[in-house]
């Protein structure tokens, strides 16, 4: 028992992840301010890339090739995401997801 | 230089074939890029200029794609490139003619259309040839890392081509919203890909199958592979706007522009059917007791939605939207019947489906596109309202692309629906056939309430109709093929056949 909790092995990072993805996905889903719910998909995506890097310690270089593409592309999206966010709250002077309501049903 | 010098020293690892195979992405990327700049010397009002190198492009892919397929057999059926993380092969090279066709029709279509609504931008034809670039990836790769990019690729590229009307409050909301849930279920899909990773330790998709057989064998309900496969799911599911997870389609088909709409329903969507089908027909297969069940749930909640929602709408791109989710719904069924090794004619319908689906919905969309005048937003069911007496043309095109639609004989649409549900009748599948059948007959309904508008009711206002040469060009072609491959499907019926032909036996060859 001590020993699994002084010893760090890789099922730890795998845990840190799924907790670091739940934490991600929950902020998705509760948070009202567009900011945030793009920090939490980038905290989402963090998860997958400790995910990438923990299995990579089993089984090779693989898995931290996969984790800069990922990386790459958070960034691409951030950068597209606050684009896309800038050119809205030009328009509605908000960046609220409930003031997100022109198009319904 | 000393740097320069060392990597000319360092041979590059790749020959004539990793090019060969890639020649269709590398021109399409090199055409994108160069649109960029020459869009640099051209005046604000000569910006509609650079449609013409990007159709330029289109047909340079359709050439280097012409020249894989004439090496193909020699080849043996299979051309490998970068280390493996593309294969060519004919599914591949049957949806890279298919986005390559999409892709044009929509240029034809954007050129009056931006110019109308004041956003001409030479960066909005290199978006798209990006676009086309991560499809291509997508249909091609073999490779979880090469899926994924492609993917994102394609995603990043048109949550900017659906905000594209920067001053519009429908565009920028529609991109908001496809951005946040687009980029949620992308993280999903890459958390169901790295335990993918973690349990096999490959992320090439031949060795991926191998690895999963073996795990499968030891324990049938292990469950990280039930989660990395639900969380797989669940982001290529949103790609094709399944239900549950549809809801940004109705909201970004009726804000994004109308031939972006038009590019994403039948293009995005297609991509979206060739990455599920590399992944679950390829690398997934060992996997298919688990992933069936909740495919079944999926195709019968997709089309129960997409048909009962479509008949409510006034907003002709939302009924399209809606329309475009029930079509889901019987290519989903179709990869319920069949599994590409026992039964091919599932997966036969589905292409044969997204085939007919190209020309069809585009036509629809082409004739929505020439609805937009300069007061008139052109996407409400009163604005088709009397369409017969203003261009007669236009009416009769689209009463053939809806009647495609509803999968009435002798138009393509038919075909489709047909290969489908024939494929669920060898397999078994009676109950499941039956509801199909009974949900087109609901969608007949809605197609037929617009053809309503069109030829009975009389026009909202007397502002007339005027078609743009690229638009007219595109409505004659989407009708001339929904016609001819109603009325010759043989032809096609053989293309499709060619490029199942890698499924089955041959899947194992592969490795």
């Amino acid at each position: 028992m001590l020993d699994a909790l002084t010893h760090i092995g890789t099922l730890h990072y795998l845990l840190v992840a799924a907790i670091l993805f739940l934490i991600g996905m929950i902020g998705v889903i509760t948070r009202r301010n567009v900011m945030i719910i793009f920090m939490c998909i980038e905290l989402m995506l963090s998860a997958v890339n400790l995910n990438l890097l923990a299995f990579s310690r089993l089984w090779g270089l693989h898995g931290q090739v996969f984790a800069l593409f990922i990386a790459a592309d958070a960034a691409a999206e951030a950068a597209v995401g606050l684009g896309i966010l800038i050119a809205f709250f030009r328009n509605r002077t908000t960046v609220n997801v409930d003031e997100v309501d022109l198009l319904k049903w | 230089m000393a740097l320069a010098a060392m990597f000319m020293m360092v041979p590059s690892p790749f020959g004539a074939v990793d090019y060969r195979a890639g020649a269709p992405m590398i021109l399409l990327t090199l055409f994108a890029l160069g649109i960029l700049c020459v869009d640099l010397f051209l005046p604000a009002s000569r910006k509609q200029y650079s449609a013409a190198p990007a159709l330029l492009g289109l047909f340079a892919a359709g050439l280097a794609t012409h020249e894989i397929q004439r090496v193909l057999p020699a080849n043996g059926d299979a051309l490998r490139g970068f280390f493996g993380i593309i294969l060519v092969d004919p599914l591949a090279v049957y949806f890279f003619y298919l986005f390559l066709v999409g892709a044009a029709l929509s240029i034809l279509i954007s050129v009056k259309y931006l110019e109308i609504e004041r956003e001409n931008h030479g960066e909005f034809y290199a978006l798209l040839l990006a676009c086309v670039v991560g499809m291509m990836c997508m249909a091609a790769g073999n490779d979880l890392v090469m899926l994924f990019i492609g993917l994102e690729l394609m995603a990043l590229s048109s949550y900017i081509l659906v905000g594209f009307l920067r001053g519009n409050k429908r565009s920028n909301e529609a991109a908001l919203k496809y951005l946040l849930l687009g980029a949620f279920s992308s993280a999903i899909l890459a958390y169901g890909l790295s335990l993918f990773y973690g349990v096999s330790g490959t992320t090439n998709l031949a060795v991926l199958c191998d690895a999963l057989t073996q795990r499968m064998e030891a324990n049938p309900h292990d469950p990280i592979v039930l989660l990395a496969m639900l969380g797989v799911l669940a982001g290529m599911l949103f790609k094709i706007a399944a239900v549950p997870f549809h809801m940004w389609a109705p909201d970004v088909y009726e804000g994004a522009p109308t031939s972006v709409t038009g590019f994403m329903s039948v293009s995005v969507k297609a991509a979206g059917w060739a990455m599920m089908l590399r992944v679950l027909l390829f690398g997934l297969a060992p996997l298919r007791a688990l992933y069936v069940p909740t495919l079944v749930f999926v195709a019968l909640a997709t089309l129960l939605v997409g048909n009962l929602a479509a008949i409510t709408q006034h907003n002709l791109k939302r009924l399209l939207a809606y329309s475009s989710i029930s079509h889901v719904g019987y290519m989903l069924l179709g990869l319920v019947a069949s599994d590409g090794v026992t039964s091919r004619t599932g997966i036969k319908g589905i292409l044969f489906y997204l085939l007919a689906y190209t020309f069809m919905n585009l036509g629809a969309f082409t004739v929505l596109t020439s609805l937009r005048r300069r007061n008139i937003a052109g996407d409400d069911i009163e604005d088709i309202a009397g369409l017969m007496q203003k261009a007669p043309m236009e009416a009769i095109c689209m009463l053939i692309f809806l009647l495609s639609l509803a999968g009435i004989p002798p138009f393509a649409g038919f075909y489709g629906k047909y290969f489908i549900f024939l494929s669920l009748i060898e397999t078994g599948h009676y109950a499941l056939a039956t509801v199909a059948v009974l949900f087109s007959v609901v969608g007949l309904y809605y197609y037929l309430r617009i053809a309503n508008a069109m030829f009975v009711r009389t026009p909202a206002t007397s502002e007339p109709v005027t078609v743009a040469a690229g638009v007219n060009l595109a409505l004659i072609f989407s009708a001339a093929a929904t016609i001819v491959i109603g009325l010759l499907p043989n032809i096609f019926i053989r293309a499709v056949d060619w490029s199942v032909s890698v499924l089955g036996p041959s899947v194992a060859q592969l490795r």
